[in-house]
């Protein structure tokens, strides 16, 4: 039985927005019975903004939670607000979704998308889903798709892929062509590619994050190793800290130190941040 | 007697999945339990002690022989019918390493499926026979796949997803002629329909004990007398020297009392749990439109239907019986955390309109007439409100979906 939260739930059992708006404005259709999900959302839209919203799901409880959740949130929103909704704002939403039902969320954006599309009279050629080349022949999808939920949900393994997408999740002949266009999305991955999702921080910004950063995500790890950590100080891109409990003097505290410390604070706030020891 | 305060509580659950594992029955626990206790020897020990567990394990060995119609000495238990199906195999090719081919079906279980790829990989081909869209094998095409090569056919005796009932005779005998081991998972049909092997001629079947009222956690393999097979797991003498370890005492003699009961209520699973069955299938078919019944409806278990509820997806429907305390299973691909439907159906022929909506009821003696009148109410309900969320109410929508 899948861990569904209690938002999926509720969400499942009283599906918000059931229905079909007639002479709609926009309408997206995603899926297909053959696939196992599919999602028909028609929208009104007047000045610029959701004035009203319905859906039909054929799909599970997460697919039909995910479309539910979906309405809820763009309801009353401007086309502007709206345009910026992912699947992830779905999950959040949602309060999480298992893993394997990622896919559903993905659907959810997908009919926005596509409804916003046909809104601004592009209608089907323009779905970027239809575009490319068919890599998973069992659920029909393309590798522009791939690479750009890969890109937008920062995926890394065809596991992923194949919970977001459900490619490779067929017969499996094509899990090493996904393996290779994520090679290839992710090839420029050091050099400074994803710099830009991180915002530009203030010093007292950066000062702050870092004592988040140390208090919710690093504290935690060394705690349950009988460890803990003091941040000393901040100079510039150098962060100060000292090792306490089993963490002082062991000898993997350097590893401590650079793998586990360094790395968090490169990879939550800022990649030029070193880490070094307080000394006496 | 104990008090069993969980087996009491079974009322308010409407148990309709007894493919998947049944309720152990309380005769069964009752035996098990002076094994965990006061008779905890080691059978193999040479004290009277552990001798006196021993002699119980022996006549938990008969009980299971007197319910298939075999020797003692042919029984061999194991941990799971997984278990059984990878010792007969395996132990079967081991032995016969010069034959290259066995044949098997499209729709057996994951434990004789998944198999398939550690046998192709050591070079041996498998041939997966087809079935027709009622669920049934054609012999002609089984005959005419066995080679000079062949060692080896294995196939199931009833299926787990549609009740299916293969004509297990017809192909141990064509094995038997043809000088090819005759190997049958027979987890799902052992305790529910009659099995002679006294009549019938297989040199191998699997089973496990947790689908016929004993718990899960041990198995059997039947090993005619005179086949060749290699040991599964090596270690001690135990189960004549082919699945070393100590015997699991206290399962053991579960299985022994489960398959005594199972004799006993072998007419109950084909009169009783039948007419429910039949009940249950003929109210949802008149209460549900558009539903038909997957698979054959007279080669079939009697406590088994398989029915495709058109335009609904199976894990919603799931999860709404489950809220009304009614336990079932689909065919669906939401369902089973591969992201494929069931390889069952999809081997039929069943359309995908129907195949996401496969519902499958399993009854077993426990269930009553009251609680098929509760889900024969409950269900279309259930139905309706899915069928109403869904873009898709005929084939019509189905194929112009997506095209607006």
């Amino acid at each position: 039985m899948w861990d569904y939260t209690d938002k999926v739930m509720d969400h499942y059992e009283h599906p918000r927005n059931v229905g079909e708006i007639e002479n709609a404005d926009a309408v997206g259709e995603v899926g297909s019975i053959a696939c196992g999900d599919a999602l028909k959302l028609t929208l009104k839209i007047k000045d610029g903004k959701i004035a009203d919203a319905k859906f039909k799901t054929f799909g599970c409880g997460s697919a039909i939670a995910s479309a539910s959740a979906l309405t809820e949130m763009i309801k009353g929103k401007t086309i502007e607000e709206v345009k910026k909704i992912t699947n992830n704002d779905i999950v959040s939403f949602l309060g999480g979704l298992p893993k394997e039902k990622m896919h559903c969320s993905v659907m959810g954006a997908e009919a926005l998308e596509e409804a916003l599309a046909f809104y601004r009279g592009e209608k089907k050629v323009a779905d970027p889903d239809n575009v490319g080349e068919v890599v998973c022949k069992c659920f029909n999808v393309t590798d522009q798709k791939i690479r750009r939920v890969a890109l937008a949900n920062n995926l890394h393994t065809v596991e992923e892929i194949t919970n977001y997408t459900k490619a490779g999740g067929g017969c499996g002949l094509c899990v090493d062509q996904i393996q290779a266009l994520l090679d290839d999305v992710w090839k420029n991955e050091n050099t400074g590619k994803r710099e830009h999702v991180k915002p530009k921080l203030s010093f007292l910004q950066k000062v702050k994050m870092i004592e988040k950063v140390i208090n919710d995500e690093i504290r935690p790890i060394l705690n349950r190793d009988g460890g803990d950590l003091e941040l000393v100080d901040i100079q510039g891109n150098k962060v100060v800290v000292r090792l306490f409990g089993t963490c002082q003097g062991c000898h993997a505290s350097q590893l401590t130190l650079s793998g586990l410390v360094e790395h968090k604070l490169k990879e939550l706030v800022d990649d030029s941040l070193e880490v070094v020891e307080h000394e006496g | 007697m104990i008090h069993w305060k969980w087996w009491n509580m079974k009322d308010k659950t409407i148990y309709l999945d007894n493919n998947a594992t049944t309720a152990v029955a309380p005769e069964v626990v009752e035996a098990m339990l002076p094994f965990f206790t006061d008779s905890y020897g080691n059978p193999s020990s040479m004290h009277n002690f552990g001798g006196r567990v021993h002699r119980e394990l022996e006549k938990a060995r008969e009980k299971v022989a007197q319910l298939l119609s075999c020797e003692p000495y042919e029984i061999i238990f194991t941990s799971c019918g997984t278990e059984s199906a990878n010792f007969a195999l395996r132990g079967i090719m081991e032995a016969y390493p010069e034959k290259r081919h066995i044949i098997t079906t499209k729709v057996e279980h994951p434990c004789i499926k998944n198999q398939i790829p550690w046998f192709d990989e050591r070079g041996v081909r498998v041939t997966e026979l087809r079935v027709d869209r009622k669920g049934r094998l054609d012999l002609d095409e089984l005959s005419a796949a066995i080679t000079k090569n062949t060692l080896l056919i294995s196939c199931m005796y009833a299926n787990n997803e549609t009740g299916v009932i293969f004509p297990v005779d017809r192909i141990a005998s064509m094995a038997r002629e043809r000088g090819v081991y005759f190997h049958t998972d027979a987890v799902q049909a052992v305790g529910k329909i009659k099995i002679s092997l006294k009549d019938l001629p297989v040199d191998l079947l699997s089973f496990s004990g947790h689908k016929l009222h004993a718990p899960k956690g041990v198995g059997v393999l039947y090993v005619r007398r005179g086949t060749k097979i290699r040991p599964f797991i090596i270690g001690g003498h135990q189960e004549r020297n082919l699945r070393g370890g100590t015997e699991n005492v206290p399962y053991i003699i579960g299985l022994g009392k489960a398959c005594e009961l199972a004799a006993e209520h072998l007419f109950d699973e084909n009169n009783q749990v039948k007419k429910l069955r039949d009940k249950l299938e003929k109210g949802i078919l008149a209460s549900i439109p558009n539903t038909e019944v997957n698979g054959h409806t007279e080669d079939r278990l009697p406590n088994t239907t398989n029915i495709g509820i058109h335009f609904v997806e199976g894990e919603a429907l799931l999860l709404a019986l489950s809220k009304e305390n009614i336990c079932a299973s689909t065919g669906s691909a939401c369902a089973s955390g591969s992201l494929q439907p069931s390889h069952v159906l999809r081997a039929m022929g069943i359309p995908f309109t129907s195949i996401h909506g496969s519902l499958r009821l399993s009854l077993s003696r426990y269930n009553t007439e009251s609680e098929i009148d509760q889900v024969l109410e409950i269900l279309p309900g259930i139905v309706d409100k899915l069928r109403a969320i869904s873009p898709f109410k005929n084939l019509e929508d189905v194929t112009h979906f997506g095209t607006e």
